[in-house]
């Protein structure tokens, strides 16, 4: 059927801020979606809290709003904008879950519109845990066994029942604690007593125990004719009992024969047949490995993580498809823009190896518990694409930025055969590591898969690359020859790790492949394994015979992208390099982008005119240099993971766009900046490198207290902290010098002012400023962390005025082309410098969006030699808009256990929402909402326990929350300060104090706020801590700074009704 | 430190050169090239008798992953001329792996080249066509005379009798009795039959019509086999004295093709065939679409007045089955039996059981 042309206007809803297990692959996934319906003449309405998303951004839609993803705005939205259609499944769980909301409170039927695409009844059987077992049943596919129970008796009889070894789970606990493996009655009794305790609703879940059968997925597409395809299958190396998104995943499966291929595909198309799925689906399948038995997991009536890695590894640009079939299409009538001439009813083949590796958050949280399990702990992820399992494995592995070119890994190396044995048992993010530092012992090969469940065929793999590993150390540089050398990079080793075997240089490695002539090639990507001409390039590497790279003879600038997401370096970024791509593609430039996120818009086939699937090493993207031989390449948008190349690039004499590399340099360089500063003229706060205690409280004391402390060299976890005395600084030095006392800790005078950031753009003489942000949180919390606020509510003319000064002097004498971030602290009316950086941040989508400056663009072009006043700016502060915008982060600590909650100079926040009004206070109100934030009632019950340094401040505020009639429960000290202060207060037991305590409190639910100032962070076995791992874990808003207390407060005090606020179209309703 | 290798190489007709490792049965080896692009499947793909003649390359770089079993056997042996991988899998494991691919081809007396671009070998197939090849340890000692020689005497013109059996049999069942025409049939072909209850008189490729009709068969089951169908004239002959009897006829593949013929359609040549599990057909009555796995080099066209096509290809439009507009005469192109490939026209058996009951249903009343 084609078109259906009663739909006109289509609602679209985005997945919200990132946090673990919702990443980017539904900016992904929704840019597609959207594009797909915008090209059928159908205007689009996006709702999405996210102001990082390219889905997001002016233009995208045709209606965009940047507003909390609750029932209540969405239906603003609907009732402003009257969208005859919805389509439910692209923006993950959360915009799955919000339309079954409003589907089922009748706002949908209210305002008559209608779900296209999977309808809400199909949605349900596939989410519906009841409704999806009698699917299974009808369609006769099995699944794991399991049955809530609630006592001990009916536990052991179901057991016995289902057979053993069984899974307790028990029902709302935190982090899936007291559940468990019982082998058999015993253990089963044990478990199952301990977890009906420790359940809040006294139930748990036994379940089958299918641990070690194989993971297998399909991505699987349907019409409404009933066409069905899968787009793709994947294996995870890992099996059953680690997360799909914390497993090394490969595509298409490796160890299925065909019977066992077909048998799960077939049974993944009669679920989705029968659910009348129309769009993608998901379908989750365990596999025994030694017979034909296989059970259901899961089924995703939607896009996700699986299917944003599907479209990436074959090229079936899945989303895309979705939102036609929505749209009425059926597959065979939607073209296949990959080959250009077949359509997307077919199957992709591929003639490669696929590999995704997760990429976890554990270099930033030290303390965190980093066992694997059945909760998702991965903020991103990679893909790679080899022609081998080798080798996409080692391009995954470097793509990580872990610091890591082979298998062999220090940590590793360090650890016992029992502690490895004990690893990989029970695994964490260094398994695969653990894995072949066993077999480097000659560990047995048959054992090992017998111990981890993985397959053979795998193990095997990664034997032959460990032994290759110890086969190249017995050589010399000159005994290696070029057969050898070929055989070594044929199976992706990098010249980095070969010559670290060889103990050589790298370039010693590059010099002989020059020699030798050993040079990648580049393979296309294309649906279908070379049986059809593809029109869309789309590249990956290996050393095979022909190169199928055709280099045009047009300008071409090459854009390095910013790898997997990872605590500070997230979506923003991408959305940066998208942009520039953007830019250049106006200026007629040829565009070729390089990255390794499976989960974003930049490695969607059609955003560049080339797209090189490839790690972000020197070795790999010089390989594309030298094939494509750009006019130049781009770094300021790719973050960090670009940056960092500047210096290799310079040397290779390899043309950079924008700042230059020695320029970078002196803005990165502690030292060489701070003569730029000096020479300036310009304050920063002063501060010093110490190497002994004595020293550093020498130097502490002629900075005055509170100081800010951080290693130099960051080893072991430990961060920067700030200091208020001798005894906290000298507890600090003694630990940072027994954990490393080969490197300085830096100290610095801490300025507790206000934080100010600037994005602004500069061609050398010109610096334009786009808009001023200024922090709610007082310097001492990341600026990652703390809420956003533009236009700036309490900066004066001047300062603004030294803003624009001191941010053009900075940026001409750094002679920085193009972008620059800048932090300040305002302290006592004056401005000091904390930070530079010579490149796109992470604030420069929320900045685009809230002041309409493309900011991007205005970069690129300065980059490529237009200059500033010529484009219309000049050095100037754009104009500030009337509408207030505050961006709000958000936080996933609730999935990372022992990860310290409170904010402090480092960060954790995984993403951010905006919030929008006419003024500082509905604007926060609305930033709190979207980012899940509970705003007190009268009546609330707030939890206080404020460090004792911090009560006095904390009294005025606590008494204006019971003025609007709050109900404190405090611990001792802060409740006799605020019994002092004349507040009425319930006191709480300590933890130590015995049962009911503190947590006890949280656990039972009658908290609806927890004001928690600690004293100091990270210690895992304080009190503070326990009670913020608590509250996140309980799903209880928690806030740990003074000044966001104080946010609260005030707008609690407001009493905004929010049927009466406004909603804004990013489109329109911004302007000046 | 590498470990030994037998070095060997595939010379294409074009001159083109891949130079790689040997496995399996070393020995000098002539065939056509093509390439399937299967992901799974490749023990079948080595068993199915309809690559007799041909040297087949998988574009799917790993294989032999799972192994080889004895179950999975889609005929007595493999009859294709010589295989190509990217890589073949030293220590196979699936739970019924029984040996490893190089063994099996050892055993077999099948050359294995392995190692090569298997992707730039399929582009060259793909831009300049289905070609000749040759797989040797002696590329470099053989002279351009030496290897036009080999090239010219290369013929796949009886492949059907090479593959097909010498004695018929009877699969015994309760259901609809069918004459099966032994051109290379595949295993699965037979299953998904006797699956449903059929009684099935297995032919050799050659039997006369009248031998054939003499067991009383409900209808005739053309199936898969390989080379051109125009190379077997005396089948083609055979089925059109049957179509003449009003039997119904049913056929798969190469016996798409033969009762084409038959029918006075005309068949051709691909550039480079149809081999994979990937091929959308649509159903010309329903507009359905379905997923099917295919093996064929040959293609039907120019049908006549009374036939009409079934299912159409719908990436190159080509014929995929077609259907006598008043004869119970029903044949696809494609392989509903799959083995290797999805399994989602496996209702095509049920259809062909459903036509010839049809008929009888009419015969009797």
């Amino acid at each position: 059927m084609p078109k259906v042309n009663s739909i006109k206007k289509v609602l679209v809803i985005g997945s919200g801020p990132i946090v673990i297990g919702q990443a980017a692959e539904f900016d992904y996934s929704g840019t597609q979606a959207c594009e797909s319906i915008k090209e059928e003449g159908i205007e689009v309405v996006l709702v999405n809290s996210n102001p990082a998303t390219i889905m997001t951004d002016i233009g995208m839609a045709h209606y965009t709003y940047i507003e909390p993803l609750t029932i209540d705005f969405v239906e603003k939205v609907i009732a402003k904008e009257r969208p005859d259609s919805i389509i439910a499944g692209m923006g993950g769980q959360t915009g799955l879950n919000l339309s079954c909301e409003l589907y089922d409170s009748g706002i949908l039927d209210k305002y008559h519109v209608n779900v296209i695409g999977t309808s809400i009844a199909s949605i349900k059987e596939g989410e519906d845990r009841d409704k999806f077992k009698s699917l299974m049943e009808r369609t006769n596919q099995p699944i794991v066994e399991s049955d809530i129970v609630t006592g001990v008796e009916e536990g052991v009889e179901y057991a016995y029942s289902i057979g053993f070894p069984v899974i307790v789970r028990p029902a709302y606990t935190l982090g899936g604690t007291g559940g468990g493996i019982c082998k058999d009655e015993g253990e089963l009794r044990q478990v199952l007593t301990q977890g009906l305790h420790l359940s809040r609703v006294g139930q748990c879940l036994i379940e089958k125990s299918i641990a070690g059968w194989k993971e297998i997925e399909f991505e699987v597409m349907r019409d409404g004719a009933g066409n069905c395809i899968t787009v793709c299958s994947m294996e995870n190396v890992d099996p059953v009992g680690v997360h799909t998104g914390d497993s090394i995943v490969v595509a298409p499966a490796l160890t299925l024969s065909d019977r066992e291929y077909q048998m799960l595909r077939s049974a993944a198309i009669n679920i989705i047949n029968s659910i009348e799925i129309k769009g993608g689906c998901n379908v989750q399948f365990a596999l025994d490995p030694n017979s034909y038995n296989y059970a259901v997991i899961e089924i995703n009536p939607r896009v996700s993580r699986s299917s944003a890695l599907a479209s990436k590894a074959t090229g079936y640009p899945i989303a895309k498809v979705a939102a036609k079939i929505a749209l009425g299409y059926n597959l065979d009538e939607i073209p296949n823009a990959v080959t250009g001439k077949t359509t997307a009813c077919f199957e992709p083949t591929i003639d490669y190896c696929v590999l995704k590796f997760p990429r976890w958050p554990f270099d930033k949280f030290f303390g965190a518990k980093r066992q694997l399990g059945t909760k998702m702990m991965a903020t991103g992820e990679i893909m790679s694409i080899g022609s081998s399992f080798e080798s996409a494995l080692l391009k995954g592995i470097r793509s990580l930025e872990i610091g890591q070119y082979g298998l062999e890994r220090e940590s590793s190396k360090k650890k016992t055969l029992e502690e490895l044995k004990k690893s990989v048992v029970s695994p964490d993010d260094e398994r695969i590591f653990d894995l072949a530092e066993m077999l480097r012992r000659d560990y047995k090969v048959e054992k090992l898969c017998q111990i981890t469940g993985m397959d053979l065929f795998f193990i095997e793999k990664i034997k032959n690359l460990v032994e290759m590993e110890e086969d190249f150390k017995t050589l010399t540089l000159e005994e290696l020859d070029k057969r050898t050398l070929m055989h070594y990079k044929k199976l992706g080793f990098s010249d980095k790790a070969l010559a670290k075997m060889i103990k050589c240089e790298p370039p010693e490695i590059y010099a002989l492949r020059k020699k030798w002539d050993i040079m990648p090639v580049f393979k296309m990507v294309d649906t279908c394994a070379g049986e059809f001409e593809a029109v869309t390039p789309y590249y990956y590497s290996c050393y095979e015979e022909e190169d199928e790279v055709v280099v045009s003879d047009r300008h071409k600038v090459m854009v390095i992208g910013s790898g997997p997401i990872r605590i500070g370096q997230g979506i923003e970024f991408d959305y940066c390099s998208v942009h520039c791509v953007k830019a250049l593609k106006k200026a007629g430039i040829e565009t070729i982008i390089v990255n390794n996120n499976p989960e974003t818009v930049s490695t969607d086939f059609d955003t560049s005119d080339k797209l090189y699937f490839e790690p972000l090493t020197e070795e790999d993207v010089l390989n594309i240099v030298e094939r494509e031989k750009p006019d130049g390449v781009i770094l300021q948008f790719g973050g960090q993971t670009a940056i960092k190349l500047a210096k290799f690039f310079d040397e290779m004499n390899i043309p950079i766009f924008g700042t230059k590399a020695k320029d970078i340099d002196a803005a990165e360089d502690r030292e060489k900046f701070d003569a730029i500063l000096e020479s300036l003229n310009i304050r920063r706060p002063k501060g010093k490198g110490v190497w002994n205690v004595d020293e550093g409280i020498n130097v502490a004391e002629n900075l005055g207290y509170p100081v800010l402390v951080r290693p130099s060299y960051v080893l072991g976890g430990q961060g920067m902290e700030i200091t208020h005395n001798k005894a906290e600084l000298v507890q600090y030095l003694e630990e940072a010098f027994y954990k490393d006392s080969k490197n300085p800790v830096l100290i610095d005078r801490y300025l507790g002012g206000r934080e100010i950031e600037v994005d602004a753009i500069c061609d050398g003489e010109d610096v334009y400023i786009p808009g001023i942000m200024e922090h709610l949180e007082r310097a001492g919390v990341h600026s990652g962390d703390s809420i956003s606020i533009y236009p700036p509510q309490h900066i004066s003319d001047e300062i603004k005025q030294a803003i624009m000064d001191e941010t053009q002097r900075i940026s001409v004498a750094l002679d920085v082309i193009g972008m620059i971030n800048i932090q300040f602290i305002e302290y006592k009316g004056e401005l000091n410098i904390i930070e530079v950086n010579p490149r796109s941040s992470r604030t420069v989508p929320y900045i685009t969006k809230v002041t309409g400056v493309p900011v991007i663009d205005i970069a690129t072009r300065v980059m490529l030699g237009e200059k500033l006043k010529s484009m219309g700016y000049g050095t100037a502060i754009a104009p500030e808009s009337k509408v207030v915008a505050v961006k709000v982060p958000v936080f996933s600590t609730e999935k990372l256990l022992k990860v310290e909650v409170s904010l402090g100079p480092e960060m954790r926040s995984t993403g951010e929402v905006l919030g929008v009004g006419y003024n500082l206070h509905n604007a926060l109100y609305k930033g709190f909402i979207a980012a899940g934030m509970t705003i007190p009632e009268p009546g609330s019950t707030i939890l206080a326990t404020i460090t004792s340094k911090e009560q006095k401040n904390f009294a005025p505020i606590a008494k204006r929350f019971a003025a609007m009639g709050c109900r404190f429960i405090a611990t001792s000290g802060t409740a006799e300060s605020l019994k002092a202060n004349g507040i009425k207060v319930q006191s709480v037991k300590k933890i130590s104090e015995g049962v009911p305590n503190v947590l006890d409190v949280i656990r039972s639910g009658v908290i609806d706020l927890i004001i928690d100032i600690p004293r100091k962070a990270n210690n895992a076995n304080s009190d503070g801590f326990k009670i913020r791992r608590t509250a996140v874990e309980s799903s209880i808003t928690i806030i740990t700074a003074m000044d966001t207390v104080k946010a609260m407060c005030e707008v609690m005090e407001k009493q905004i009704d929010r049927d009466k606020l406004d909603i804004f179209d990013i489109n329109r309703d911004m302007k000046r | 430190m590498l470990k030994r290798t037998i070095k060997a190489a595939l010379i294409l007709e074009n001159g083109k050169t891949f130079f790689g490792k040997a496995f399996g049965y070393i020995k000098e080896t002539v065939g056509e090239v093509v390439f399937t692009t299967n992901m799974t499947g490749y023990q079948e793909t080595l068993t199915d008798p309809s690559y007799a003649g041909q040297i087949v390359v998988m574009t799917f770089p790993l294989i032999g992953n799972y192994g080889v079993n004895l179950e999975d056997m889609e005929s007595r042996k493999p009859f294709l001329k010589g295989f190509i991988v990217r890589e073949k899998c030293e220590v196979p494991n699936n739970w019924r792996c029984e040996m490893d691919i190089d063994g099996f081809l050892k055993q077999n007396k099948i050359m294995g080249l392995e190692g090569i671009d298997t992707r730039a070998l399929t582009r060259v197939l793909r831009d300049n066509g289905t070609m000749r090849g040759i797989i040797t340890t002696r590329a470099n000692d053989l002279t351009a005379s030496q290897i036009k020689q080999k090239f010219d005497t290369y013929t796949n013109k009886h492949a059907v009798e090479e593959v097909t059996i010498k004695e018929k049999y009877v699969i015994n069942g309760i259901g609809t009795h069918f004459a099966v025409l032994d051109c290379g049939i595949k295993q699965g072909i037979l299953r998904e039959l006797s699956k449903r209850g059929c009684k099935l008189t297995v032919f050799p490729a050659f039997t006369s019509a009248e031998e054939i009709l003499a067991c009383k068969p409900d209808a005739l089951f053309l199936a898969n086999g390989p080379g051109n169908p125009e190379d077997i004239p005396t089948v083609v002959e055979n089925v059109k004295k049957i179509i003449e009897t009003g039997l119904p006829i049913l056929g798969i593949c190469l016996g798409n093709q033969v009762v084409s013929l038959a029918l006075g359609c005309k068949t051709k040549r691909f550039k480079f065939g149809h081999h994979g599990g990937n091929h959308p057909v649509k159903d010309t009555q329903t507009g359905r679409v379905y997923i099917t796995s295919q093996n064929h080099e040959f293609v039907v066209c120019d049908l006549p007045d009374d036939v009409e096509a079934s299912f159409i290809n719908i990436n190159d439009g080509s014929i995929e089955g077609i259907r006598h507009k008043t004869k119970p005469i029903y044949t696809v192109q494609f392989h509903p039996e799959a083995s290797p490939g999805p399994l989602d026209v496996g209702f095509l058996f049920d259809r062909f059981i459903k036509i010839t009951e049809g008929v009888g249903k009419n015969a009797k009343g």
